[in-house]
């Protein structure tokens, strides 16, 4: 699970209307390849619409997104290996688990799809259920279904929406630890949380937006956790 | 076309197939609706007589088209329900895939259903259609391709606006009316007594399908942004 060539995303200004709506305003920030931060904020806040934008899966109204090298250089042409969990599953309800994920990886072009998946089944704690329909999951095994479907192609970058979402504690333990190893191997992490948590306690940065704004942005351990005390507020 | 290309959009062909061979509920809502339209309408015409030749393939086009309107409001919308576009959109290396497999599993869908209905056309209505097998084929395909290309291109637009479920056949039916003319014209002199092809329509179809095909290629990728 190591990314071989860490990135990096520098956010420019950006900005995101929907309608008359402001869900971002002049949003600048430079992510380092490797970081590890955690977005927080109220409902409604803009960090759903940060992470989209940085998975390319939304144009921002006006700004500018990079994707950047180690040293700081902008990357040209492909985009970074993305991996992103979102609020929904991303994943069909009427495959199984397996299929799921093997689908996935042959669109992403892994040679051994099936090898992949059962790989990653079994890290996720899915494999006795891999030819069950992921309908019949819960929602915990759904975002686990859903995390390993983001981990397929070895992330760059991984953009992570309240990827706690319906896990257990032992689903958060091991979230937490799959984090920390994919962190300290280089992986870019960049995910919305509501409050402290064994995930949140990963992160190396806090960012904190307000109505759109980003309004704080801090290293500091202490700050942090004002941070996150403010966001699940 | 790219091997990239080609390799994802087989990919996702596969997943269409297999998603609908098992809930088969695609097929089943278009089978049932031109069946019961066939034979609504049989009550209406002396099977024996010329009027079944004349208004015959009028009518099998127009249960065609409703019945396509059926099958592709659903093809974006499930894409929504779980966010799996955006999954979609995130693997592979070019989006033009996703709308090309939609695209070649609605064709697929929508021959299969007309295939499976011909035979009770031509009982229901007494015309012979095996002696011009070939050449319905021929027009089924081609009237097939420009519905579900068009369609795939509406499902997509409307799947992501208000009011969907009214928008895509309020955008597809008047868009596809040269199309169910000149398939029902085709189809027509094909069910004559003395069958006869008639080229210009044929023609007309194969440029309307590479015309919405090319479209689909140039502007398909901003159909499927958010």
């Amino acid at each position: 699970m190591t990314p071989t060539d860490p990135a990096g995303i520098r956010f420019t200004h950006i900005e995101k209307r929907y309608g008359g709506l402001f869900a971002l305003r002049r949003v600048s920030l430079e992510i380092a390849a490797g970081e590890c931060v955690a977005l927080a904020g109220r409902n409604g806040s803009g960090k759903t619409t940060l992470l989209r934008i940085a998975a390319q899966l939304v144009r921002p109204s006006s700004g500018d997104v990079r994707f950047t090298r180690a040293n700081g250089q902008s990357i040209d042409g492909a985009r970074p290996r993305t991996g992103y969990v979102a609020h929904a599953t991303m994943v069909y309800d009427d495959l199984t688990a397996e299929e799921n994920l093997v689908l996935f990886a042959r669109l992403q072009g892994s040679a051994a799809p099936a090898a992949l998946a059962e790989r990653l089944l079994s890290e996720v704690g899915l494999r006795e259920r891999r030819a069950s329909l992921v309908r019949t999951f819960s929602r915990g095994m759904r975002q686990r279904v859903a995390i390993a479907r983001a981990l397929l192609q070895q992330p760059q970058i991984l953009l992570l929406d309240e990827p706690g979402t319906g896990l257990d504690a032992e689903g958060l333990l091991w979230l937490a630890g799959t984090l920390r190893e994919l962190r300290d191997a280089g992986c870019t992490v960049l995910m919305s949380l509501h409050g402290e948590s064994e995930i949140s306690a990963l992160a190396t940065r806090g960012v904190r937006l307000d109505a759109g704004s980003l309004v704080a942005d801090t290293r500091d351990g202490a700050e942090l956790h004002a941070i996150f005390a403010l966001a699940g507020a | 076309m790219g091997l990239g290309l080609l390799s994802n959009t087989l990919v996702l062909l596969g997943k269409e197939l297999r998603t609908e061979l098992r809930s088969r509920e695609l097929l089943t809502t278009t089978v049932i609706f031109i069946l019961l339209v066939m034979v609504l309408f049989s009550f209406t015409f002396d099977p024996s007589s010329s009027d079944a030749r004349r208004f015959g393939a009028g009518l099998l086009w127009l249960a065609f088209l409703f019945a396509a309107s059926l099958m592709l409001q659903p093809c974006f919308l499930r894409e929504q329900t779980n966010d799996t576009l955006s999954a979609l959109r995130l693997a592979v290396s070019d989006p033009f895939a996703i709308l090309l497999a939609k695209l070649a599993a609605n064709t697929l869908f929508l021959l299969a259903t007309e295939l499976l209905m011909l035979p009770v056309f031509a009982v229901l209505y007494n015309v012979p259609v095996f002696p011009v097998f070939g050449q319905l084929l021929l027009v089924f395909f081609l009237g097939s391709l420009g519905v579900s290309v068009a369609g795939t291109a509406l499902s997509a637009i409307s799947a992501q606006a208000r009011m969907r479920e009214l928008l895509l056949p309020l955008l597809l039916l008047p868009l596809l009316t040269p199309v169910l003319v000149a398939s029902t014209q085709v189809t027509a002199g094909l069910l004559d007594v003395q069958p006869f092809v008639q080229w210009k329509g044929v023609g007309f179809l194969a440029v309307f399908d590479l015309v919405f095909l090319t479209a689909l290629w140039l502007f398909g990728e901003y159909l499927l942004e958010e």
